[in-house]
Parts: structure tokens; sequence; C-alpha cells
């Protein structure tokens, strides 16, 4: 029995982004749409695993782990500036904070 | 054993990250939307398990399904507890465009992956030598040989993060604020455009 080939792992992360992609499109919540960023950068980590593992590099797996690390990072920042938009605009809808609009 | 029971095993498990990343999309709840993405991080670590990725695995549901879902919920919960949150919310209407976008996506995407050889130089990372020498072990030599300096840059932008968080969300700034105006406002009752101009560079400084 062989190994899963690394294309399964690469349609089913382009499956994931897709849904990802979808979901900040059609969602108006700050909160879900932040989840479905999330949902696109685990996408992308399952890709480069995938075929980090299929070239015999380590490289992949060092990226993912940044990217983690920004992920991380990315989510505590834009949690922050929720609060504050929820503290300005009293709501989670991206189509009420309007305030730059001409 | 394990071997045997491999495709199988991918199969349950790419189906259930499917259903649970489109249950974060189409649920109505965004604590639903929070569970569910949850039950797609673990997903993933299953699926790096299968790639020999053991790491990788082990940080991705110590960071992403612990630390991230939790501070997803705990934010829900903050803003939904004081109820300005609306939990529930309508799909919008301009849904066909983004589906449409979505299809071309997923075919681009989709057929560039399909159709394209992998190509590139292959490494001397093989199985056989990552599981002669131990995952991690592997993993931390390259970590802090080829990418120190990433890794001490990845430190200070935790830092930056971390510094930029509390700066946002910190209530004293506005406080003083607003006592700096009130003293103004107090000390020169009749000079009010001074008074304002004076608090609002009091604010900022």
């Amino acid at each position: 029995m062989q190994d899963v080939p690394t294309t399964w792992f690469l349609l089913l992360g382009a499956i994931l982004f897709t849904i990802g992609a979808v979901g900040v499109l059609v969602r108006r919540n700050i909160l879900v749409m932040l989840m479905c960023i999330e949902l696109m950068m685990n996408a992308v980590n399952l890709t480069f695993v995938a075929l980090g593992r299929e070239l015999g590099s380590l490289t992949g797996q060092v990226v993912v782990f940044f990217t983690i690390v920004v992920a991380a990072v990315e989510v505590t920042v834009g949690l922050a500036i929720l609060i504050e938009l929820n503290r300005l605009y009293q709501t989670a809808d991206v189509d009420e904070v309007a305030g730059l609009k001409g | 054993m394990i071997e045997m029971i491999q495709h199988p095993l991918f199969w349950l498990v790419a189906v259930i990250a499917v259903l649970s990343a489109s249950g974060v999309v189409l649920s109505r709840n965004a604590i639903y939307s929070a569970l569910s993405l949850l039950a797609n991080f673990i997903m993933l670590a299953a699926l790096y398990l299968m790639l020999n990725a053991q790491f990788i695995a082990i940080v991705q549901v110590v960071v992403y399904a612990d630390a991230v879902v939790v501070l997803f919920v705990f934010v829900e919960m903050l803003l939904g507890a004081v109820g300005r949150i609306p939990v529930v919310e309508r799909l919008t209407p301009h849904l066909i465009v983004a589906l449409v976008v979505g299809f071309l996506i997923m075919v681009i995407v989709g057929s560039v992956v399909y159709e394209v050889p992998i190509g590139g130089a292959r490494g001397s990372a093989t199985q056989q030598a990552i599981n002669q020498a131990g995952q991690v072990q592997v993993l931390g030599m390259t970590l802090f040989t080829d990418y120190l300096l990433a890794v001490e840059l990845a430190g200070v932008l935790m830092l930056v993060g971390l510094v930029g968080a509390l700066v946002l969300t910190h209530q004293w700034r506005r406080e003083r604020g607003i006592r700096v105006q009130r003293a103004n406002r107090e000390g020169m009752p009749s000079a009010s455009a001074g008074a304002n101009r004076s608090s609002l560079t009091g604010n900022r400084s």
C-alpha cells in the first residue's frame, strides 16, 4: 500500500481555500470573515507541507511554522481592532462601518 | 496496519475537513462557526500527521485549535454578552457573485494542481532520513541554523503584536483624555475654543 498521493492533498487544499475565499466574500460578520481568512491560511499550510514531503525538503514545514506564528499575531491584532470597532460603531457588520465612504 | 487504513482514513478526514469548513461559512450563529473552525483545525492536524509532519501537527493543535479558537470564542462572548453583536445574520444578496468568483478560483487552482506535474529539485530530507534522525530534531536543526534570523524576527513580531493589541484595546488613553478635557472645562469655563484646542492636543500627546 502506497502513501496517499500528494495531488489529493493539493486538491483538498484548493477546495478548502475556495471555501474560505467564498466565506470572506459572502459573510458580513467581521468575526466570521477573520475565521475564513484562517481557513485560507490553513489550506495554504497544507499545500506547503504536502509539497515539502513530495520534494523531500524541510523548508515547507519551516514556512508553515512561521505562517502559524504570523497567523497567531494577526488574529490577536485583528480581534483587538474588532473590539475597538465595536466600541465605535456598536456592530460587527462590515457594511455598517462606512466612516470613510465618500 | 496504519498503512492499510491510510487511504480510507484520508477520505474520512478530508470529508470532515470540507464539511466543517462549509460549516464555518454557512452557520448563522458565529459560535457554531468557531466550533466548526475547531473541527477543521483538528482535521488538518490529522492530515499533517499523515504527511509525517508530527511537529507541525502538534503546533497546529496547540496554537490554532487551542489559542486561536479560544480567542475567537472569548471575543465573541465578550461582545455578545453586551448584546451589541447580532449573532444571527442573513446571507448577503451578492451571493451569486461570490459563488462565481469561488468557482473561478476553484477551477484555476484545481486545474493547475491537477495538470501541472510536480517538478523541482528533490532534497535530501526523505521520509527515511527524517525518521532515522527524528522529526523534531531535524526540524529544530534547520530552524536554529539556516533560519535563525527568521526565528528571532518571529519573536520580535510576536512582541510587537502583543504590545499592539494591548495599546489598541486598553482604555487608559481615552480616560486620560476625558480627564484632561474635564480639567480644561473646569479651569476655563468661558474660553471654549482655546480650551477645546488645548484639550485636543492634550488628548494626542
